[in-house]
């Protein structure tokens, strides 16, 4: 090697060295927020709070650390497909919001590690873990492992458009009703005062993903009194349960047009129920805590200005009174998003300390203040907003969760797909209810199916 | 065949060779096998077969050839009879009638607007897919899309294509795109057809189509035969409708690449995504068979 080319390379040498400084680490968030988008308040709370605070408190331990938020805004079923394949071939962000469910699936695909096998003994030492209950914990655990963090817990309910109500002569300060056939004679009066309105939303289809499974399939099927699984975890593949509610479905969107149908076939469906609700032509939606706080919040893409005063809400009633699951009057169910550690970060030890900076005390109590949601930690108060306050008196104790079950999200996608043949009036409940058998039979095997007919 | 000259020597050649035959081996051979075997086997990319798969054999080819579903919407027959029928009305019928045709009209119009006429076409064949598909998806939208705004304000009833019609409007769309590649073909074929032709034939009194059936189209059959392979294969292949309709509603319009999309990569069904590939190659490979045959034989006609 010549002389001249010897000082080239270590000039150069010397200029890498001289740009990176020696312990500057790179951290990278990942979550489906986009600020003035979708989870407006999360994207803020973390681009405003956590990242100018976590780089604070590692500059006081001595660690130059800077970390970027990875907007993404996608659907729910994109970011699942990016996230799968990222971690598959051991890229993307190190700290990932990830929906609860989901793990399961994740961890038997070798997708992800458990959060002390990630980052070490750190993780069990953490001071939270006190602070948060056991129910809280398993949100985002499999196999009594946690492999990740929930923000909070939620509860689904019917959101109530109150000037819709009142214009099909209906009290919205007494309406509960007690039963399907009374959410249905609700939704014909308001679509006889209002023919160009879809009074009634109840999640279908492939296009909404889990968000039809969560937000329509369960909020009914609970009312039959069944589940998507049995008492011993097999899959329920044919029931009365499931036909009478895949005819609510059929006379919701078929029959007589009581919601709008082509919300639910198409690809951009999820958010033209929100512009319905917004404008006044969906006075009913079944949805989850996620609605009333963030996408209907004052100033959100979706949002009422006057949210608290053109808004109520009611629990879902059972088919009849009593006939509901586990004998219940009124049904819901309750899932968990959180963030979880990429198996792959090439900088565990600060990815976890960036993770339980987000879920210490000080820092959920300042993301009350972006968005008021029940936060797992017992530190942390549920604010004092009459909508979580109410839900949690009357239907937090009603609630059940998904199985926690690595079949589950195929399973689910089954469900919206015979939700959607019955809903585009291709097949009838009978003949759906025939294909899902067949599926679900095809995924989980006979042996863990159970038929009730 | 007779050797003529070698410009280098064998190993000269053969070193030369090496780094091209290398990539096409890393990135085309081995995932071509690759896939073949995977698609023997029950892999996905989540759930307990992800880290354990299973040998099936040929599980997947049955579970796609299943009588039973195989009609069924959204399944593997269902997709193979829509492409089938995606490529006959807007390759074959579409895209060929219709370069064909603006290419002989081409052929009498003054030049000026002859570059305006193709200025247009190849716009819309040059354009990006994802530009394309998103700017019909913008025209045909049912609330806020350019036609439906046109139809409304001459009082006429707004349509939902998307919904209703999506086969119909995946197939125009196809016609569109893919027009000014059968017209650019046929016309520099009719271009190298003598001009004396058609004077003698004006001179006999020949009407427009008397000379297209009798000079114009048995002149340029081979160039034909070559452009309706060329856009069978592509039209075969293509993804962009997706774009349009996501390969809904409830699958109406799930081409067999989107299906094999759907399996592979929204599913994460790999071995049976693999199953579904492997299939696709196979007629891929026969259309490129009898590509390559035709063009065997043309060159043998004209050696002779």
């Amino acid at each position: 090697m010549s002389n001249r080319l010897r000082a080239l390379y270590l000039g150069l040498a010397t200029a890498t060295t001289m740009i990176t400084p020696a312990f500057a680490v790179d951290l990278t968030v990942i979550c489906r927020c986009v600020v003035g988008g979708v989870n407006s308040e999360t994207a803020t709370w973390i681009k405003e709070s956590v990242i100018p605070g976590f780089t604070e408190k590692m500059k006081a331990e001595g660690k130059d650390v800077t970390v970027s938020l990875n907007e993404f805004g996608g659907k729910d079923e994109q970011m699942t497909q990016q996230l799968a394949l990222d971690f598959s071939t051991g890229a993307g962000a190190d700290v990932a919001a990830f929906d609860g469910f989901l793990i399961p699936s994740f961890v038997e695909g070798g997708l992800l590690k458990p959060l002390d096998e990630v980052a070490g003994a750190a993780v069990n030492d953490w001071e939270g873990w006190s602070h948060i209950s056991e129910g809280a914990k398993s949100l985002m655990s499999y196999g009594g492992k946690a492999y990740g963090l929930a923000l909070g817990t939620d509860v689904r309910a019917i959101f109530v458009r109150k000037e819709l109500l009142k214009s099909a002569g209906l009290d919205p300060d007494t309406f509960q009703p007690k039963s399907w056939a009374e959410l249905l004679d609700a939704a014909r009066a308001i679509k006889k005062a209002n023919p160009d309105s879809f009074p009634l939303q109840l999640n279908a289809g492939v296009n909404m993903g889990e968000a039809t499974t969560m937000q329509g399939y369960y909020m009914a099927i609970l009312g039959t009194g069944e589940s998507v699984v049995d008492e011993n975890g097999k899959y329920i593949v044919a029931s009365q349960g499931i036909l009478d509610t895949l005819n609510l479905y059929k006379t919701i969107y078929v029959d007589e047009q009581l919601g709008d149908q082509r919300a639910q076939l198409l690809g951009d469906g999820r958010n033209r129920t929100f512009t319905n609700f917004r404008d006044g032509k969906t006075a009913l939606l079944v949805e989850g805590d996620w609605f009333f706080n963030s996408v209907m919040a004052p100033g959100a893409e979706f949002g009422l200005e006057n949210r608290d005063a053109e808004v109520t809400w009611a629990s879902m009633p059972a088919q009849e009174p009593g006939k509901g699951y586990r004998g219940q009057d009124y049904v819901t169910v309750s899932g968990g998003t959180g963030f979880v550690l990429n198996p792959a970060t090439k900088n565990p030890a600060e990815a976890w300390a960036l993770l339980s900076y987000m879920n210490s005390q000080e820092s959920l109590t300042a993301f009350q203040g972006f968005r008021e949601a029940r936060r797992i930690r017992d530190d942390v108060a549920t604010p004092n907003n009459v909508y979580l306050q109410k839900t949690q008196e009357s239907l937090l104790s009603l609630t059940t969760a998904r199985p926690n079950d690595p079949n589950y999200n195929k399973v689910s996608a089954e469900i919206q797909r015979m939700t959607e043949s019955v809903v585009s009036g291709e097949a009838s409940p009978a003949d759906a209810m025939a294909a899902y058998k067949a599926a679900v039979i095809a995924i989980v095997g006979e042996a863990n199916t159970v038929s009730k007919l | 065949m007779k050797k003529n000259f070698s410009l280098l020597s064998h190993r000269a050649g053969a070193a030369f060779l090496a780094p091209a035959a290398a990539l096409v081996g890393v990135f085309v051979l081995l995932p071509f096998f690759w896939v073949i075997f995977v698609s023997f086997t029950n892999r996905t990319l989540l759930g307990k077969t992800a880290l354990n798969p299973d040998f099936v054999g040929l599980a997947n080819y049955f579970q796609l050839f299943d009588p039973a579903t195989f009609f069924t919407r959204g399944q593997f027959g269902f997709s193979l009879i829509l492409t089938t029928q995606f490529v006959l009305l807007s390759a074959l019928v579409g895209q060929a009638l219709l370069g064909l045709l603006l290419a002989w009209l081409m052929q009498t119009i003054p030049p000026a607007l002859k570059r305006i006429v193709e200025t247009a076409v190849i716009a819309a064949w040059i354009l990006p897919e994802v530009v394309i598909g998103f700017a019909w998806f913008a025209f045909l939208d049912y609330d806020n899309g350019t036609l439906n705004m046109i139809l409304r304000g001459l009082g006429l009833p707004a349509g939902d294509f998307l919904l209703q019609q999506p086969f119909w409007v995946i197939v125009i769309f196809n016609t569109w795109r893919g027009a000014a590649f059968s017209m650019m073909l046929f016309n520099s074929a009719f271009a190298s057809i003598p001009p004396s032709y058609f004077q003698a034939a004006d001179v006999a009194g020949a009407s427009s189509w008397q000379k297209f059936r009798d000079i114009g189209l048995p002149l340029i059959r081979g160039h034909v035969v070559t452009d309706l392979i060329l856009i069978t294969m592509w039209t075969f292949n293509v993804f962009t409708p997706f774009i349009l309709t996501n390969g809904g509603p409830s699958y109406r319009t799930e081409l067999l690449s989107i299906y094999n999309y759907r399996i592979a990569f929204r599913e994460f069904d790999f071995g049976k995504g693999a199953a579904v590939g492997v299939i696709i190659m196979l007629i891929n490979l026969a259309f490129a068979l009898i590509y390559l045959s035709f063009g065997r034989k043309k060159a043998k006609a004209v050696q002779e």
